[in-house]
């Protein structure tokens, strides 16, 4: 029976299993990985401030406060007011909210339709696989932004549209990666060894394959959410994404910024940092992760 | 080579139909009706069925589903995309005014990204995990999570402060005035590829470092040749033809930096002929440029697959 196959060998399951503690674990990548550990802490940060928006913020995002507008930076204002006198910091931190929500459905939602599309083409094989192929072949011809915005296009600017649109081209692209490891996880002599020793198919499925297509399913969702962000950003600031008055940073740049430049630089420059700090600590947590987890990069 | 050629050309038979197909089918199921849009905005009911008819009529949406994707098809082979419905020019026409701008600023943004990419790509490879490799990839994933339009910003808020510039009215081809063209162009240029460059950075330092990674540079070196002989002649030479592949990657990369680009200094190319026509609901103008850019997606990376398995051998024998 295939769960009496335990390793008994002290020294051998010594070896095998050095089982870390969370702290350790943790403990470990701040010093293996410093620049992950930095994108980490931004992520944290910007969670915290989606979370504590409320509490934090000293403003009403929404309001408008016409004796206020174009305040420049100050203690009462620290990034300064926008055209309507709303505080900037505080839209930047409600804009938190509006980012993370975006990029974390957008890359799950495309990662894990895509994923499974990919697992069924990889399982079924034939006629099925030929033709969800060519179907990703189909949605892979068009550049991301390009298919977001015809996406965005159909569906009008809102933030519930702007999640589908974003996450319409993850999923061809998340079918391939899922694909690919499938297939090649399959393939393997341990999935064979199990095979043989009389396991069913659901649990060669669910205890062998699966935990080894986690990884890279991991690692995409992570490189996918900075992208997502980014791409929420560039619709909302093209005028396709969230619609005024929500608190999107790309919003926020579009328009007002460029045409109140010499003004009232300040409300130009504030949400693009938000953005790039975003977008830039999930690359370099996203890197980092793919160096632990995949284990073809391990040691390099 | 030639079995393999006809195989890819081939394949992208089916893509190209499926892309055709989907682009259509998506703007038939906009929201909305398209001749209420062309005949007066959303004042649906003061508008004579009767027109309304005639307006289907003259468009050809009365007709089978099926027959309207053959004729736009038809057309689509004539180079005939229709007309756009906001200025009721001929959509080739329109586009053909906006396309050296866009040209232009593609090919001088993918030059300063090769410029800068490559060497500082090379050299953070070939200085794994030193300083200098560290600012290299600092600089260069801050530059993917910079987003393009705020770099336009930026120069914009710049060259306002700084310079009181304001944006051009009119684009000036480079035939014409070639200094005027550069002082409009050099912004754009730079924004778009800064962050072309972080990605072809990247990439670049990836390669190199597999490929130094490879048996026959430690041959190199075990045959005592010097550090710039196994670099320049061993690595170098075959990091170059996986970057080749870069150029395709890259081109989905250029079009979204000109759409966003483009309307950031208000140029008027064919990046922000689309931003435009989505804003319009323009729906000849966005069928045909999305149909457009999928289209020469698709062969750029035939291209490139090509020119592969030109240099590779090992690829045309899989």
């Amino acid at each position: 029976m295939a769960t009496n196959l335990e390793l008994t060998h002290p020294a051998a399951a010594a070896e095998l299993a050095p089982r870390l503690t969370a702290l350790e674990a943790v403990a470990g990548f701040i010093r293996k990985k410093p620049l992950g550990a930095a994108g980490a802490v931004i992520i944290l940060a910007m969670l915290a401030a989606a979370i504590l928006a409320r509490p934090l913020a000293p403003y009403d995002p929404y309001q408008a406060d016409y004796s206020a507008q174009f305040a420049r930076p100050s203690a009462e204002h620290w990034f300064g007011t926008d055209e309507f006198g709303r505080d900037v910091l505080t839209r930047i931190l409600y804009g938190a909210q509006i980012a993370l929500f975006v990029g974390f459905t957008a890359s799950l939602a495309g990662c894990t339709i895509g994923g499974l599309l990919g697992a069924v083409s990889a399982f079924l094989g034939g006629k099925v696989d030929l033709l969800l192929e060519r179907l990703m072949d189909v949605l892979l011809a068009f550049p991301q932004l390009i298919l977001a915005l015809a996406v965005a296009s159909i569906l009008g600017p809102a933030v519930q549209n702007v999640v589908i649109a974003v996450s319409i081209p993850i999923i061809p692209r998340a079918a391939r990666v899922v694909r690919a490891t499938a297939l090649s996880v399959k393939e393997n002599v341990y999935v064979e060894a199990v095979s043989a020793l009389g396991a069913s198919r659901r649990r060669v499925i669910l205890r062998h394959i699966l935990p080894n297509v986690v990884a890279p399913y991991i690692i995409m969702v992570t490189a996918q959410l900075a992208g997502a962000i980014l791409a929420e950003a560039a619709l909302s600031y093209l005028g396709l994404g969230a619609a005024e008055p929500t608190p999107s940073w790309g919003l926020m740049l579009s328009g007002s910024a460029s045409a109140y430049a010499e003004k009232a630089p300040w409300i130009g420059l504030f949400p693009g940092m938000a953005i790039s700090l975003a977008v830039f600590g999930f690359n370099l947590f996203g890197d980092s992760l793919r160096d632990v987890l995949d284990p073809k990069l391990r040691g390099r | 080579m030639r079995t393999y050629v006809a195989k890819r050309v081939l394949l992208i038979v089916p893509t190209l139909l499926g892309v055709a197909a989907l682009v259509f089918f998506i703007m038939r199921v906009i929201p909305g009706d398209v001749t209420l849009l062309i005949l007066g905005g959303d004042q649906a009911g003061r508008i004579d069925p009767a027109q309304i008819a005639a307006m289907k009529h003259q468009l050809g949406l009365d007709q089978p589903l099926l027959v309207q994707f053959g004729s736009w098809l038809w057309g689509v082979l004539r180079f005939d995309f229709g007309t756009s419905l906001w200025t009721g020019q001929p959509v080739i026409q329109e586009l053909l005014i906006r396309l050296p701008l866009s040209l232009e600023l593609a090919l001088l943004a993918s030059m300063v990204s090769v410029l800068i990419a490559i060497p500082l790509g090379m050299l953070a490879a070939v200085r794994q995990d030193s300083w200098v490799d560290y600012v290299v990839r600092v600089v260069s994933i801050g530059g993917l999570a910079i987003p393009s339009f705020w770099i336009g910003i930026l120069c914009i808020l710049l060259l306002v402060i700084y310079f009181g510039w304001g944006p051009p009215l009119e684009f000036t081809p480079p035939w014409v005035d070639p200094w005027a063209n550069f002082q409009q162009m050099v912004w754009p240029v730079l924004t778009v590829g800064y962050r072309y460059a972080a990605v072809t950075t990247r990439m670049t330092r990836s390669t190199v470092l597999e490929v130094l990674r490879e048996d026959y540079i430690r041959t190199a070196w075990a045959k005592g040749l010097r550090e710039r002989a196994v670099v320049v002649r061993h690595a170098l030479k075959n990091a170059m033809l996986p970057v080749i592949t870069l150029v395709g990657t890259e081109f989905a990369f250029l079009i979204g930096g000109l759409v966003v680009t483009e309307t950031v200094f208000t140029l008027n190319g064919v990046g922000r002929f689309v931003v435009d026509a989505v804003a319009h609901r323009d729906y000849p103008v966005v069928q045909a440029l999305v149909f457009l850019i999928a289209f020469s997606f698709v062969i750029v990376n035939l291209l490139v697959d090509l020119t592969y398995a030109w240099f590779d051998p090992r690829i045309r024998y899989r």
